[in-house]
């Protein structure tokens, strides 16, 4: 019988033996794939076994994402709590168990974990681990303005829109707002994100508030775009600041009229009128004959230089930065698209057209020329500290996105952007002691009566502080300078003292 | 006594010695399991330690009495396995340690009385063969007597009486192993001839046993017994074909199985196919849903655990098993998964290693069949010997999906007090044939 025992004591080490090469596999090369499985959810605990990083606004004080630690059995679990219930929700963002990550929450979510690269995080974390206890994710000190940024949710509240202000020397972003907002508490309830779904009343059939207006609604500029063509007009040499026009109301474009703003049977007329007017009052029929001189090749060309056509640089997951341009519908869904010889050149240089915008790309049109035609890259982090925040680990340095324009180009936009406010379409806004420059834009939609009003600026004009954008969704007979620019106003103000100091 | 007492004295010395790293093993495995918890060493792992290690020197004691010259091997390897698994139970929840602790102490008392009521000689059994048999199958179909069994996990396997739940499958299969043993020894020569008449009773049994195991849902002891079977079989006889034919029939009934019992029909599906893109019917449920979510929620949720273990493991008390709201991942995990949360926590390097002590187990057991003199003890050895090595196979294999999940205990390591019990028997038995084997 021996040799049958030998035998069966063979089969029975090799059946045990396939056991320890099964187990290499799901422990070597397995856990990768597994790893990804939408329905692990160890990888998902492990992500709230860190006590992820703490958001703070630009004063390093007020926190807008802080953790609530809950016990387990012993395990301890993080999780997300934003002390502020709604600031800047679509910018900061949210982490949490059901719904994952965005915003700067997604974007920063190495730094906020301790799993970024820098050598001295790499240290503390294997220290925790060896001893431990709770790996502590990076701090983040945003450029964001807690007051300023308060000021502008507030003028937004009840519409729908977007603010963005930021300084056009460094790139540092002050405001960044989106309304509707929601609280980021609500997130992870079934109810609360169904209310949060909701389509907002203020502007029917629209996406709901986890849209970042800001970064990635995307508008008709509408007049704004002007400074553009404008920039265009001047780099090209073709034009000068008094170049000479005739405005009989109207310019003909493929044999038809296009119209000034205005009923369109007796559209408002300026007759002779010279660039810097034709700017300031905002004279569609002027930028519809400078377009079919430029080419909308020249003109689109001009907005590349700005920054059209790319995704801002920012510290924002890709999904919510939505590049400006030209789009249409293409494969059921709206697409960029740069065939000059498919736009309309004329319709294009009023800002019409198939054109669709960000408002962080406006701002970074104003920004453009307030820093003398140089778009600095523009930054929601102004820098990233150890945990306890004492050490700092990053701190984010200025850096030169665009040349949007020559230097002589920017200084004639600066003074026809401040004609309209001294004497243009904004006159309304005009702020006692500050000089500032901006330009109004009133997009229509595909509603009748119903437009986006805009307005860009930067102050103080002569040595500009802040530069930024608002538009105001779905505003019916309203027109830029009366809806939006009172926002801008309210907004520099408010931080103009704290910034000369 | 002379020199050679001496001599047969000396395994057990080594025994002694080997049951010293088990007791160090248990000691820094609660120690670490409490400073995941509370951040602490206290005094009670030590206490663990220190009682796992009085209760195994006991049984060394007995041992070193009642069978001085068996193997010295088998019950420092048993050590190690149960603390493990006491470790772990304890990590996972410590009101079950407890009680698996209480069961590890009437497992080593079953163990000692094995030991002393059969250390003249054991092979009185064999006259005993038919009432082994009989009482295999009555164990069988005890959970089946309405008002004693209890369902568990879709399966009849429990019995119930007063406050004690068992299950009497664990020690069907060594009553079975003994039965076997008996049977085969006394008509091998004849089997071997393959004659219709001497086949009868043994097929009898053997057919009862397989058929109360379908009818209750318990495939993967089906596997176990036909596996134990046939194994024995083909010692006892030395005759390949039989085996040939055993693994044709069971292949045959499997995919007959297959095709006519939904249960097993569902059990292969979820091993090849754990995964769907698409929803597919859940008869859990009624609706549609992943497949992932729904019938191989259990498999694919204890994958996930062993793949978190990577090389190092993440450290005892360390591992993830509840959701982010704190419920289970793993239904039945200190039983039927208690490998997945251990190969999660102690890692590849760790899991290997306690496959190896499996192995080195199994080595011995096997050791002891091919030194025993008589054909009763060699079947009886290399019975219960393959019995522990193909259950361990059947649940981790189960596991690790290199054959379709089946519940059934890891010996010695699984939570639960039937299989601890039956296990200490088994290691009785084994201790049992070695000493006969080295004294002679």
């Amino acid at each position: 019988m021996n040799r049958q025992i030998s035998r069966l004591a063979l089969v029975a080490l090799i059946l045990l033996s396939a056991l320890i090469v099964a187990t290499t596999y799901w422990q070597t090369w397995a856990p990768g794939s597994l790893a990804a499985k939408q329905d692990n959810e160890i990888q998902r605990v492990a992500q709230f076994q860190i006590r992820r990083g703490l958001i703070y606004a630009s004063d390093g004080k007020t926190v807008l994402a802080a953790n609530r630690a809950v016990k387990h059995g012993n395990q301890t679990l993080y999780f997300r709590r934003y002390p502020t219930h709604g600031f800047a929700s679509q910018t900061v963002g949210y982490s949490t168990q059901g719904r994952s990550r965005a915003g700067i929450e997604r974007d920063q979510n190495a730094y906020l974990t301790a799993s970024n690269a820098n050598l001295g995080t790499i240290f503390d974390k294997l220290t925790d681990n060896l001893k431990g206890t709770t790996v502590t994710g990076n701090n983040l000190i945003l450029n964001l303005r807690p007051g300023v940024q308060k000021i502008a949710e507030t003028a937004l509240q009840g519409k729908c829109g977007a603010a963005v202000m930021l300084n056009p020397k460094t790139g540092a972003v002050y405001v960044m707002a989106s309304s509707p907002s929601y609280d980021p508490n609500k997130i992870n309830s079934n109810k609360g994100y169904a209310s949060i779904l909701r389509s907002p009343s203020a502007c029917p059939g629209s996406t709901s508030a986890l849209l970042n207006r800001a970064t990635q609604g995307l508008y008709p500029p509408g007049s704004t775009f002007k400074t553009v063509t404008a920039a265009a007009a001047l780099d090209s040499g073709k034009f000068k600041e008094d170049s000479p026009f005739y405005d009989p109301g109207y310019c003909v474009e493929y044999g038809k009229r296009v119209s000034n703003a205005g009923n369109p049977e007796a559209p408002e007329t300026f007759g002779h009128v010279d660039f810097l007017q034709a700017y300031e009052h905002s004279i569609n029929a002027v930028f519809c004959n400078i377009g079919m001189r430029l080419g909308a090749r020249a003109v689109i060309d001009e907005a590349k230089d700005f920054g059209f056509y790319s995704e801002p640089p920012i510290e924002l997951p890709s999904s919510s930065v939505e590049p400006s341009g030209e789009y249409r519908f293409e494969n059921g869904g709206l697409r960029l698209f740069d065939d000059a010889g498919q736009m309309d050149p004329g319709r294009l240089a009023f800002g019409q057209d198939k054109l669709l915008v960000t408002p962080l790309q406006m701002a970074l049109v104003a920004a453009g020329v307030a820093n003398g035609g140089t778009i600095m890259e523009p930054h929601l982090v102004k820098k990233v500290t150890a945990p306890g925040g004492s050490k700092t680990v990053a701190k984010t340095k200025p850096k030169v996105w665009k040349h949007a324009m020559k230097p002589a180009t920017a200084a004639t936009l600066n003074k026809m952007m401040q004609a309209v406010i001294t004497g243009g379409t904004a006159t309304g806004v005009q702020i006692p002691g500050i000089n500032w420059a901006g330009k109004t834009g009133t997009a229509e939609t595909s509603e009748n009566g119903v437009y986006d009003a805009w307005f860009i600026f930067f102050a103080p004009a002569d040595h500009p502080k802040v530069a930024g954008a608002v538009v105001v969704e779905h505003s019916v007979g309203g027109f830029g300078g009366a809806v939006a620019a009172p926002i801008a106003k309210q907004l520099v103000q408010a931080i103009l003292p704290a910034t000369s100091k | 006594m002379g020199a050679r007492s001496l001599i047969a004295l000396r395994p057990r010395n080594r025994e002694l010695l080997y049951l010293l790293p088990v007791g160090i093993l248990t000691g820094t495995g609660f120690a670490s399991v409490y400073i995941a918890r509370q951040s602490f060493v206290s005094w009670g792992s030590l206490g663990y330690a220190l009682f796992f290690l009085a209760l195994y020197v006991a049984a060394h004691v007995v041992a070193r009495f009642a069978v001085p010259a068996a193997d010295p091997y088998l019950l420092p390897m048993t050590g190690v396995l149960t603390a493990i698994g006491v470790t772990e139970i304890y990590r996972l929840g410590p009101d079950d340690a407890f009680k698996q602790g209480l069961w590890i102490v009437v497992g080593v008392g079953l163990f000692a009385l094995a030991l002393i009521g059969l250390r003249r000689d054991y092979r009185l059994l064999e006259n005993y063969k038919y009432l082994f048999g009989i009482a295999a199958i009555g164990l069988l179909f005890l959970p089946r007597v309405p008002g004693l069994g209890t369902t568990v996990n879709g399966a009849r396997l429990w019995v119930r009486v007063g406050p004690v739940q068992f299950q009497p499958g664990e020690f069907a299969k060594i009553f079975l192993i003994v039965f076997l043993a008996a049977y085969l020894r006394e008509k091998r020569e004849t089997l071997a001839q393959a004659r219709l008449k001497d086949i009868g009773p043994l097929l009898l049994i053997w057919g009862g046993c397989m058929l109360t195991l379908v009818s209750s849902n318990d495939l993967g002891s089906a596997l176990l017994y036909y596996g134990i079977f046939l194994s024995m079989l083909y010692v006892a006889t030395a005759r390949l074909s039989f085996v040939v034919v055993g693994i044709a029939l069971f292949v045959a009934g499997g995919i007959g199985a297959y095709q006519k019992v939904p249960h097993v029909k569902e059990r292969v599906t979820i091993w090849l196919h754990p995964w769907t893109t698409h929803t597919v019917y859940c008869p859990l449920t009624g609706t549609k849903t992943l497949r992932q979510d729904c019938q191989s929620y259990q498999l694919v949720k204890s994958l996930y655990s062993i793949a978190n273990g990577h090389y190092g493991g993440t450290g005892l008390g360390k591992g993830t098993f509840n959701t982010t709201s704190g419920k289970p991942l793993i239904p039945y995990i200190n039983t039927d998964f208690i490998y997945s949360a251990l190969a999660q926590e102690i890692g590849l390097i760790g899991a290997a290693a306690l496959l190896l002590v499996f192995m080195l187990f199994v080595a011995r057991g096997m050791k002891v069949a091919l030194q025993a003199d008589d054909g009763f003890s060699k079947l009886l050895a290399a019975g219960l010997t393959f019995g522990f090595a193909l259950q361990t196979f059947i649940i981790v294999g189960g596991v690790l999906r290199v054959i379709p999940l089946t519940g059934i205990t890891l010996p010695f390591v699984s939570y639960g007090g039937s299989s601890v019990v039956a296990n200490f028997v088994l290691l009785a038995g084994l201790l049992l044939v070695s000493h006969r084997a080295n004294s002679q």
